[in-house]
């Protein structure tokens, strides 16, 4: 019988010191797994780890090299490397005539190539036991496009590829690899919203609200389980029903 | 060749499961099924963990052979030393 522990399991979440990844973090530690979370600030991926029984680690996702190496840190610490979350993303609102160059070079390099540096050295840590699952964060808005949103959302559709690809790539290998896309979730990310914006986005989902940073997790703690081990390559909405 | 080279056999053999028959000191990448992306990132890794070695993504994919992983190998541990 399988279920939704982790014990025993080695779990790796990047951008992992605030709202959906230490969510994330926290709900893989609940469930047994050792968990290593990551942020670009030392200190606060150590506070952030500590406050929910995890390790933590400086991890900047834009070098490839820093990525590699990390990965396979971890992965020797602990013998092995089971699940890997890759989460840290940025997001910054630009409409589309006042999108600079710098927004689409650091979107895409955060988002993109950081969360492909994160999966590229996944698979090889997890390749040597063929075993081990994936979740990359995506977004509702790379599914459906947002006004405003053109980089964010640009970014966020190759993200999902990325899971479709490499679940292509890495099934044979016995390695799982999923997206999820969050709808309006109540993160930092999304602070910034405005009271009237925030309404209307919860206005619009037939649930009535905003999601919760551990609803995703939630979500991704089914993936990333046993339970999940016949899903590969599906981008799982979370959006309260915003997109139907 | 190297006193890597015997080592680096055995983790040739055993990450892309190799029968006897394989001619793995002249094998190049994609010579056989086994040996195609999905086998090179198993390789790699093996390979990286059994010499105690970190490839960066160029020398990855310049990996082409038995004797340029020989070789790449090699340096790296000189490096190390």
């Amino acid at each position: 019988m399988t279920d939704l522990s982790l014990s025993g399991r080695v779990a790796l979440v990047t951008g992992g010191t605030r709202g959906i990844g230490l969510a994330t973090a926290r709900a893989l530690v609940e469930a047994g797994a050792t968990v290593v979370l990551t942020g670009r600030d030392e200190a606060r991926a150590t506070e952030a780890a500590a406050s929910v029984g995890a390790s933590g680690l400086a991890l900047d996702v834009t070098d490839a090299k820093a990525v590699s190496s990390l990965v396979r840190g971890v992965a020797k610490e602990h013998g092995k490397l089971d699940i890997v979350v890759a989460n840290a993303g940025i997001m910054e609102d630009a409409l589309l005539g006042m999108i600079k160059e710098d927004l689409v070079d650091t979107t895409l390099s955060t988002n993109v190539a950081g969360t492909l540096h994160t999966v590229q050295a996944a698979a090889r840590a997890m390749m040597r036991k063929k075993s081990g699952a994936i979740v990359v964060l995506a977004s509702i808005v790379g599914e459906h496009g947002s006004a405003g949103q053109t980089v964010y959302a640009a970014s966020k559709a190759a993200v999902a590829n990325i899971a479709r690809s490499a679940a292509k790539e890495l099934g044979r290998s016995g390695i799982r690899v999923n997206a999820v896309a969050p709808g309006v979730i109540e993160t930092d990310l999304t602070s910034g919203l405005s009271e009237d914006a925030k309404a209307e986005n919860a206005g619009k989902t037939p649930l009535g609200r905003l999601g919760r940073p551990e609803e995703v997790a939630n979500a991704i703690r089914f993936l990333v389980s046993d339970e999940a081990s016949f899903i590969t390559g599906q981008v799982l909405g979370i959006d309260g029903g915003l997109v139907l | 060749m190297s006193e890597v080279a015997p080592k680096l056999r055995e983790v040739f053999v055993e990450a892309l499961d190799l029968d006897g028959a394989v001619d793995v000191e002249n094998l190049k990448y994609r010579d056989i099924e086994a040996w195609d992306s999905v086998g090179h990132m198993a390789l790699v890794a093996a390979i990286e963990d059994e010499f105690d070695v970190e490839f960066d993504t160029d020398q990855v994919i310049d990996m082409s052979s038995f004797k340029v992983a020989v070789d790449m190998v090699t340096e790296l541990q000189s490096k190390n030393d």
